[in-house]
């Protein structure tokens, strides 16, 4: 039984980093109508911004969690004025190429710049060692993850139900016409939302950096899973992202426990699923895919 | 454009023409001893992708303090004077490793092939080699098919094979009371032939292997399979990942709490460049086989300071064994007074070997395997660690005898 727990929270620990980046991807997705393929490389520089900060600057994780968003952010922003904004009004293609692209610019920069063995990354003390909840036994800094980005999935969802700011974004996700109709100037939120997903990706880079490899790679095979993710819980879906994130952690742990050889397939084996039976995904509108 | 194109064509042409003038036989010089007058040692290896720290561009530098110390060693006397180093990128391919040692057979004018990590790519090379009658002298792949089923005159393998990490790893730990195993293992060739190699090593040394749990690959989280490992309570885990995964995987294996448990971590293939990116503290504790460390004696540190002068970096083994193979060819080759490959091949075989590199090595002439003694290695506390790159404590020597199949065992008929 304590094994089957422990499973449960492993998933759901590793649910969280899906989650997290998969919220950013459905929210560029819903306001931009863009597949953003380099995803997976805003996480990588996530995470070897946070070890870089904390090689030159010594600034702990802490701060990173904070710095770093803020940092990808302003970049998000540069790279969808710079470069997203134009392909906008063409075919999505143009944009899946484009985000494509810029992934393999990343990887070999970084390459370049910091070798292909990895960055070391320490974590900081009040975060080692392991806690006893009831006979099961975790590393205490996979619950400070699993709570972390379940506070930073509540806070996005307040913004997106409670503020005006959110209302205007959900509505230019989800009826973009009408919410034109009625005067909302939905262009306007275009490149800071795209700033913000961008941000997410870093945020879950930088929470990988303490136990995950930091290389150039490192967001390659994540990406992939992370579309899944985003099939799974519905294109464009916010409650979705999260709930199919948070699924996928779990399919993934119960996979790796009973299935080893078979724990990265059936994440795919679920995503065909749903495309079976719900075709929009499980939170996804059904008109959607008209 | 065209015209630069015609142009550049054309100059090319001239001087193919020159050179076949040359090497048509002028008089005097070391004429017909020497293809082209001079001795091309080509290094061809991964020189950006996942290898690139532990090998790379540094063991082309290698590779040239070899040549250089070889010229300093003999001057005038060297047989020949013109010798050169060249480097190309096979990007851990098989199907580009086969192409480019075939181009540097033929046109580069290679007399040796060096290094060729990833083992499908220098099965590729190995067969170029025979197919060219030139040498290959492999320092950075590690499957013994290279010195069994498909072994050949031409080629050798300098450094280590997946048997020596096996025994190394496996037959010491067990013996020094590891008994209880669990494999973590990725789930491709590699990976399986090294689960293998290590359950034969661990059974034979008394130990038992509880459990051998596949891996996809590449992977990032390793939790539960960490979890499922220790649920039975084994006396150490034993991982065949490299490369990223394996940080992955370790890193994860240190907040998991197995090691205050008791746990030890035994690593299949670690190279020090993957303790230096990583950082000690993550790996403290962990034990792998090293088939050469830079602080193991005296001259392997001589040797190394000399190498962190010219490249800013301590060697890695893989650096190191490039060094040797290249020295030992130039050697054999100052012998046989040719690069003739049959006559510098007769040089090499049953050579008994010491240098930098080789402790007690010999050149077998049965399979062509460089046998040495190498080493069970240790890494240390972040305490212990008195100087940059000082990770290692050689916890045994692996003498060559026990650390290497026998060569009757490795299947090996050198008949064309």
């Amino acid at each position: 039984m304590s094994a089957v727990l422990q499973y449960v929270v492993q998933g759901l620990a590793a649910g969280s980093f899906y989650a997290l980046a998969a919220l950013g991807l459905a929210v560029i997705f819903g306001v931009l109508g863009v597949v953003n393929f380099a995803h997976g490389a805003f996480y990588m520089l996530g995470a070897v911004t946070a070890a870089v900060l904390l090689d030159t600057l010594d600034l702990p994780l802490w701060w990173s969690l904070l710095v770093v968003p803020v940092l990808m952010f302003v970049f998000g922003v540069v790279i969808e004025r710079l470069l997203v904004q134009w392909l906008l009004r063409l075919d999505p293609l143009y944009n899946l190429l484009l985000t494509f692209g810029l992934t393999l610019v990343f990887v070999e920069l970084v390459k370049q710049r910091y070798g292909v063995s990895g960055l070391p990354y320490r974590l900081p003390g009040g975060l080692q060692g392991r806690v006893d909840l009831a006979g099961v036994v975790l590393p205490r800094y996979q619950l400070f993850v699993l709570l972390f980005s379940v506070a930073v999935c509540v806070l996005v969802w307040l913004l997106m139900t409670r503020t005006r700011v959110g209302m205007i974004v959900r509505a230019s996700t989800e009826k973009p016409e009408l919410a034109r109709a009625l005067g909302i100037n939905v262009g306007r939120w275009v490149t800071p939302v795209f700033g913000f997903g961008v941000a997410l990706a870093g945020l879950a880079g930088v929470l990988a950096a303490p136990f995950r490899a930091i290389t150039a790679d490192m967001g390659n095979n994540f990406a992939i899973i992370l579309f899944a993710v985003v099939v799974i819980g519905g294109l464009g879906s916010i409650v979705g992202a999260v709930v199919a994130g948070f699924l996928v952690g779990l399919v993934e742990a119960f996979g790796q426990a009973y299935a080893p050889t078979f724990a990265q397939i059936l994440i795919f084996v679920l995503m065909a699923l749903v495309i079976l039976v719900r075709p929009a995904g499980l939170f996804g509108r059904q008109e959607a895919t008209a | 454009m065209m015209s630069k194109r015609i142009w550049a064509g054309a100059s090319a042409m001239t001087v193919v023409l020159l050179l076949g003038a040359c090497g048509g036989g002028g008089p005097g010089g070391s004429g017909g001893a020497f293809s082209g007058d001079k001795l091309v040692l080509a290094v061809l290896n991964d020189q950006s992708g996942v290898y690139k720290d532990a090998s790379g561009p540094n063991s082309v530098k290698a590779v040239k303090m070899a040549v250089a110390d070889y010229q300093k060693k003999y001057g005038d006397k060297a047989v020949v004077k013109k010798i050169e180093v060249t480097s190309t990128d096979h990007q851990n391919k098989p199907d580009i490793a086969n192409t480019k040692a075939s181009e540097l057979y033929e046109r580069g004018g290679a007399d040796v092939i060096l290094d060729v990590p990833t083992s499908s790519a220098a099965l590729a090379v190995a067969n170029q080699a025979k197919t060219h009658k030139k040498l290959f002298l492999d320092v950075s792949a590690a499957t013994t098919a290279l010195t069994g089923a498909q072994c050949n005159k031409y080629t050798f393998q300098w450094a280590y094979n997946t048997y020596l990490l096996a025994t190394g790893t496996g037959t010491t730990v067990t013996q020094s009371g590891g008994k209880k195993w669990n494999i973590i293992f990725p789930d491709y060739e590699f990976g399986q032939n090294m689960t293998k190699s290590f359950t034969t090593a661990i059974t034979k040394a008394g130990g038992t292997v509880q459990g051998t749990i596949p891996t996809p690959f590449p992977n990032e989280n390793f939790a539960t399979f960490l979890t499922k490992a220790g649920s039975t309570n084994p006396d150490v885990i034993g991982t065949m990942h490299a490369g990223g995964d394996l940080i992955n995987l370790v890193k994860q294996f240190n907040e998991s709490g197995l090691k205050e448990k008791g746990v030890e971590l035994a690593v299949g293939l670690m190279v020090i460049n993957d303790i230096h990116s990583l950082g000690v503290e993550q790996f403290a504790g962990t034990l792998f086989t090293d088939p050469w460390y830079w602080n193991m004696d005296a001259e392997a540190r001589a040797w190394a300071d000399r190498f962190l002068a010219e490249t800013g970096n301590r060697p890695s083994f893989e650096h190191a064994g490039n060094y040797s193979a290249a020295l030992q060819y130039l050697e054999a080759v100052q012998e046989a007074g040719t690069d003739d490959a049959d006559a510098v091949v007769a040089k090499l075989e049953g050579k008994k070997v010491n240098d930098v590199f080789l402790r007690n090595g010999e050149i077998r002439a049965k399979d062509h395997s460089v046998v040495h003694d190498a080493n069970l290695a240790r890494v240390k506390k972040p305490a212990d660690v008195k100087e940059p790159w000082d990770y290692e404590e050689i916890v045994t020597k692996i003498p060559a005898a026990k650390g290497f199949p026998p060569a009757e065992a490795s299947g090996c008929s050198m008949k064309p």
